[in-house]
């Protein structure tokens, strides 16, 4: 078995029904997969939601996670879409110490990175960022040194760019070895 | 006409064929019992202890291939389910329980006898219910046994509240067809895998079949036979799979594996090609991964694609149902002979026995087996505990037709040989069904004896009485320096006496002469029968690959030193 760890990046529709979110968890925590990051929301197609999950593991874990949540009955359909085009956007809100002294090196920052201050109080402010993971992780550590109060990220959403879908769990795992 | 949950569950109960339910009633499940009692299409098999009704009914699935069906109540009764739901889960079984839960108001509240038992049995089912809107149970318990009985098998659960099942009514609508997005079986592979399997079987010279419990489960067996004889390709089954292909065919190496036949395992080391069959390369079958056949190839069929590529890497994965994938497969292989692999394994077989019983005049489990088989001349379903005796059954027990082993492979649930039993005799009245028992696992379930003998349910009962956990005893033996804490049982009960007390025969057996006659009056008795055999106490299972190791680390005999 391969032992390259990479980031996958993998996109369920799945039923929007009581219990979905916990079946799923249910199954990354018995099997031993850790979910590095986890979004879901509605879908286009009522009575659906869409999930993006980000999964830490060599190849044949992943291929694993994206079968077994593929057998999960409520878990319409999986793609893994690593390494295809992708757009992938988080958002962040950080709240950040603001004292007259740094105020104007934050708002500089903020700027830099087009993000924008979403709530100014006596001693703080509430930075809201939406890119991908990178740019959010720059942003945070420019601002860290200004004190960091509370930080909250979305976990990522992903979609294919153009028509295509990904690679759907039917083929994932069964190529023949030549 | 409007009419109550519980009458609905009847009504869908029917609807699907349904003949027989074990169960045991309580308060929230007790309206669908007020509601059975009008049912009388509905046979209601009473038990003693909610794990005997989900053991019952998976022993009932194992042996007709139909679903099973049990029924407790909320909480206890509910949680007493678990142990047979994993097993049914571990191997494939579809098993539908259905259970009462408080009424909707009360959910959430700790209220008396409420358990989540949707979240508890979530990781051992295939998928499971909570009921709560009365127009839901009949399209939930129609899908409830579509997904238990197609794809990859297994159990499901449907909770429903009291208060739907008896204060709700509803119109009695039927569904047409189940349909689930997101739940497809696979079905036939695709035809230019096919032809690269049929490629790798046409050139390889030292093929191996392994059969598993998929063999039975798609009703394969006539292709793997008929596979296995045009080419020549010996076969090896998995516990799960032993009665798929007869004991008695000169192609079948048995078992292979921690417990298995040493030539089989052999065989396996060698070979160069492994035609996987509805198996899951469980670490019983492979030991050491990385040692594991290490000069083969490997096709791999299974309908459940998390089964490719999870241990054992498939040089040729195919996702399908086996019996269409093998009816695209086998008439495509040539015709072969496999002269000179065939000779080397019968070399193996000679060099290798694995199954020879040694001359003593103590009564060895092995022996009693062995007049069973005789008795029954393979023809019996026999349904085993877990531990030594399961492993000796598989190894010295004959197996002539299809699903006549019934054993909680998987999970290994001690226990399980009681009420497996009666289910399998409910299900197959028509065959002689022996229940082979430990002391051990016989004392966890025997209360169900009483079933048995309430609804005479005739399976005859042979306890190898070792007085010790026998399996575990043997670990302490070979990897835990003879410390046997906690192995021996020194005041069993008189299980002859135990019989009695239940209302039926019990015959003690404690020399090899009376083993047959024993057997033998057991068989002219009509209903149930207790056997004690009182077999040697520090026998060990032999040939032994141990837990983590490879063949070449295999234990054929016990040496002087291994032996207590």
């Amino acid at each position: 078995m391969s032992d390259k760890e990479q980031k996958h990046t993998i996109v369920a529709l799945v039923a929007d029904k009581p219990g979905v979110l916990t079946r799923i968890a249910s199954m990354f925590r018995r099997r031993g997969y850790n979910i590095a990051s986890l979004a879901v929301g509605q879908s286009e197609q009522p009575g659906f939601s869409r999930m993006t999950f980000v999964v830490e593991g060599d190849e044949d874990t992943v291929n694993q996670v994206t079968k077994q949540l593929d057998k999960l009955i409520d878990v319409i359909r999986v793609s893994d879409i690593t390494g295809r085009e992708t757009v992938a956007r988080e958002l962040a809100l950080i709240k950040v110490l603001a004292t007259p002294a740094t105020r104007g090196e934050i708002i500089q920052i903020v700027n830099l990175f087009r993000a924008s201050i979403v709530d100014v109080g006596t001693q703080s402010m509430v930075v809201e960022i939406t890119g991908e993971e990178d740019k959010i992780n720059a942003l945070y550590n420019l601002l860290e040194p200004c004190g960091v109060i509370e930080m909250l990220r979305t976990g990522v959403v992903a979609m294919v760019r153009g028509q295509a879908n990904g690679q759907v769990t039917d083929d994932v795992g069964m190529a023949v070895i030549q | 006409m409007e009419l109550s949950g519980a009458e609905i569950v009847c009504e869908s109960l029917l609807k699907e064929g349904v003949e027989v339910i074990f169960g045991l009633p309580g308060g929230a499940v007790l309206p669908l019992y007020g509601a059975l009692s009008k049912y009388p299409k509905l046979r209601h098999i009473l038990v003693r202890h909610e794990q005997a009704a989900v053991m019952a009914a998976d022993g009932y699935a194992r042996a007709t291939g139909r679903v099973g069906v049990c029924s407790a109540t909320s909480g206890p009764g509910a949680t007493n389910l678990v142990t047979g739901i994993a097993s049914a889960q571990m191997d494939s079984i579809p098993i539908v329980a259905i259970t009462g839960q408080v009424p909707r108001a009360a959910i959430g509240k700790d209220s008396f006898q409420e358990t989540d038992v949707t979240g508890i049995t979530l990781p051992i089912t295939k998928h499971n219910y909570l009921v709560m809107d009365v127009s839901e149970v009949a399209p939930v318990i129609k899908e409830a046994f579509y997904v238990a009985r197609t794809g990859r098998p297994g159990p499901v659960l449907v909770d429903i509240p009291k208060d739907i099942l008896l204060d709700e009514r509803t119109e009695f609508i039927w569904p047409e067809n189940v349909s689930l997005a997101g739940y497809n079986p696979p079905r036939e592979a695709p035809a230019e895998q096919v032809a690269q399997a049929v490629k790798l079987i046409n050139e390889a010279e030292r093929p191996i079949i392994l059969a598993g419990h998929g063999t039975l489960i798609s009703h394969a067996y006539d292709e793997v036979r008929e596979l296995a004889e045009k080419a020549q390709i010996p076969v090896v089954t998995t516990l799960l799979g032993i009665s798929s292909f007869p004991t008695d065919h000169y192609l079948n190496l048995g078992m292979p594996g921690m417990h298995g036949m040493a030539y089989a395992s052999l065989a396996i080391d060698k070979a160069d090609l492994l035609i996987a069959l509805g198996m899951r390369f469980d670490d019983r079958v492979t030991g050491r991964l990385r040692d594991f056949a290490p000069n083969a190839k490997v096709i791999h069929i299974d309908i459940d694609p998390s089964e490719l590529n999870k241990n054992v890497k498939a040089t040729v994965p195919l996702l399908g149902d086996l019996k269409m994938v093998l009816g695209q497969l086998v008439p495509q292989v040539e015709a072969n002979v496999h002269m000179d692999w065939l000779h080397y394994i019968d070399a193996l077989r000679v060099d290798h026995p694995s199954t020879v019983i040694r001359e003593t005049d103590e009564l060895l489990p092995q022996f009693v087996l062995r007049e069973l088989t005789k008795a029954t001349q393979g023809e019996a379903i026999i349904v085993t505990g877990v531990g030594q005796h399961q492993m000796w059954a598989a190894q010295y027990c004959a197996f002539l037709e299809p699903n006549t082993l019934i054993t909680s492979g998987g999970l290994g649930s001690m226990g399980f040989e009681v009420p497996a039993a009666l289910g399998a005799k409910v299900g197959r009245p028509d065959k002689t069904v022996w229940s082979i028992a430990g002391d051990g696992g016989f004392q966890m379930t025997m209360c169900d004896l009483a079933t048995a003998v309430e609804n005479n349910i005739n399976v005859k009962f042979a306890i190898m009485n070792n007085g010790v956990l026998g399996m575990v005893h043997q670990w302490q033996d070979l990897f835990y320096e003879k410390d046997y804490f906690s192995t021996v049982y020194t005041r069993n009960p008189d299980f002859v006496k135990l019989a009695e007390a239940y209302g039926i025969a019990g015959i003690r057996v404690k020399e090899k002469g009376e083993v047959a006659e024993a057997i033998q009056q057991a068989m002219e008795i009509p209903g149930p029968v207790v056997i004690d055999f009182v077999v040697k106490a520090d026998e060990n299972v032999f040939p032994m690959i141990p837990a983590g190791e490879s063949v070449h680390e295999m234990l054929e005999e016990p040496t002087p030193e291994r032996t207590a």
